[in-house]
């Protein structure tokens, strides 16, 4: 072969093989662009899901689309209750909606008959999360609003109180909420119940019905369990049968207990083990 | 006054705020909230308490001083108060409160009026306590310092 020959397929060599690289190199580039677009539309990068991207999905649970940050609605007519709740559900990484009272979560919702608004945003909530004692509509009609809705009855709810009283804890259950938990409330407490109800892409692990749940060991004998703080055992009203308290320690799951009462017959509640639930010695008192 | 001297007197005056009853565990976990993306989350939330007990004393004031008492809106009011004070671990305050309720339950008079006081005097103790806890932080965050974390 001559030298001009070699140079010439040489050359041409040269270009095919520079072409192919280019090639190969767009495509590349191209491929790195979309999957690092969808990893940043999945959330790999930010935890915090914008809600035009999650309209742009179309699909507001975004079970397809990996990791979601849970949404809380928290319902609670005090202003400083509100603050704290809002605090400690954006410590264990939900995205939290605060109302003043029932009414405005209807609206927020959308199930209040004079206002048909939806939620600010229409972010989809996950969970909400009311106190039982509120002027007007209580946190028990609450849940009964929404238990009776076709729409978000399948939203868990949970109550809160700082009146521990057993029959307010067993109608709030057999009304269809999840859990039942004593104020203050704690990191510990709102910890636990995301981890039990949602998994870690924050998707709800089970379709409602916590509470009605019957456990094969509902039913237990108290057993005197150690609380970090003073119980305030003031609360009570006084009757002779001791108080039982049980609080949770952050890393052990509760046991649901059984308080016995006056005449010392025991009630089961469908609670479950692992719930936040703490139960004290039951009385008659109300809102 | 140096550093070190104000974080000591810091862990001091907290840990005797504690001892003595003023605060509970509930503020521990408050202080546990706060962090730098809310490095004021306490004094907001004791700030939000203030307000509130401000006005509900106030309204508790009044109700008391009807002709007619309508009880069950006392009971409202501390039932309220008992709440906040609970929420941010005024653990006197909340004391005085549920023996405030169980008065109010019983309709006497004289001994609800006995708690209102009881309860307000609580109240301004905590709230001077607080006061001074918040400076105490303050000097030492001018001063250069951080605060210590309470076990």
């Amino acid at each position: 072969m001559s030298f001009a020959n070699s140079t010439e397929s040489n050359s041409t060599t040269l270009f095919t093989s520079a072409s192919l690289i280019l090639l190969f190199l767009t495509f590349l580039v191209a491929y790195l662009v979309w999957a690092l677009s969808n990893m940043a539309r999945n959330g790999v990068f930010s935890r915090r899901r914008r809600p035009e991207r999650m309209e742009e999905a179309g699909d507001l649970s975004a079970t397809s689309l990996g990791s979601h940050e849970v949404h809380v609605l928290a319902v609670d007519d005090s202003l400083v209750d509100r603050k704290v709740i809002e605090k400690l559900l954006k410590t264990t990484s939900c995205k939290v909606t605060a109302v003043d009272s029932g009414r405005r979560a209807l609206q927020f919702l959308g199930l209040d008959e004079e206002k048909s608004s939806v939620g600010f945003d229409g972010l989809k909530v996950d969970l909400i999360i009311t106190d039982y004692c509120m002027p007007g509509m209580t946190g028990y009609e609450l849940l009964k609003k929404i238990k009776g809705s076709s729409t978000f009855r399948e939203i868990p709810v949970v109550i809160m109180s700082s009146e521990n009283v057993l029959a307010r804890i067993d109608r709030c259950l057999e009304e269809g909420a999840e859990d039942f938990i004593v104020k203050p409330v704690k990191l510990a407490d709102v910890k636990r119940l995301k981890d039990y109800m949602f998994g870690e892409d924050g998707i709800l692990k089970q379709k409602g019905g916590f509470g009605k749940r019957k456990l094969q060991e509902t039913c237990v004998d108290d057993p005197l369990s150690s609380s970090p703080s003073p119980s305030p055992l003031s609360d009570l009203s006084s009757t002779p049968s001791p108080t039982q308290t049980s609080t949770s320690s952050p890393s052990s799951p509760v046991s649901s207990l059984l308080l016995p009462s006056a005449d010392s017959s025991p009630t089961c509640s469908p609670v479950r083990l692992d719930s936040p639930t703490r139960r004290l010695k039951m009385s008659n008192t109300d809102c | 006054m140096e550093v070190g001297q104000l974080q000591k007197s810091f862990v001091d005056y907290t840990a005797s705020l504690f001892r003595e009853g003023f605060l509970d565990g509930q503020f521990s976990q408050l202080q546990q909230l706060q962090d730098e993306s809310n490095p004021d989350f306490v004094v907001e939330v004791v700030s939000l308490f203030f307000e509130d007990s401000d006005k509900l004393l106030n309204d508790l004031t009044r109700a008391l001083d009807q002709q007619n008492i309508d009880f069950k809106k006392v009971d409202a009011h501390v039932h309220q108060l008992k709440g906040s004070s609970s929420s941010i671990g005024a653990q006197r305050v909340k004391n005085a409160c549920v023996a405030f309720r169980n008065f109010c339950e019983e309709q006497n008079v004289e001994a609800c009026l006995r708690c209102l006081h009881q309860v307000k005097q609580e109240y301004l103790l905590v709230k001077s306590k607080l006061e001074t806890l918040f400076t105490l932080e303050q000097q030492i965050i001018t001063a250069g310092g951080a605060i210590p974390m309470m076990e």
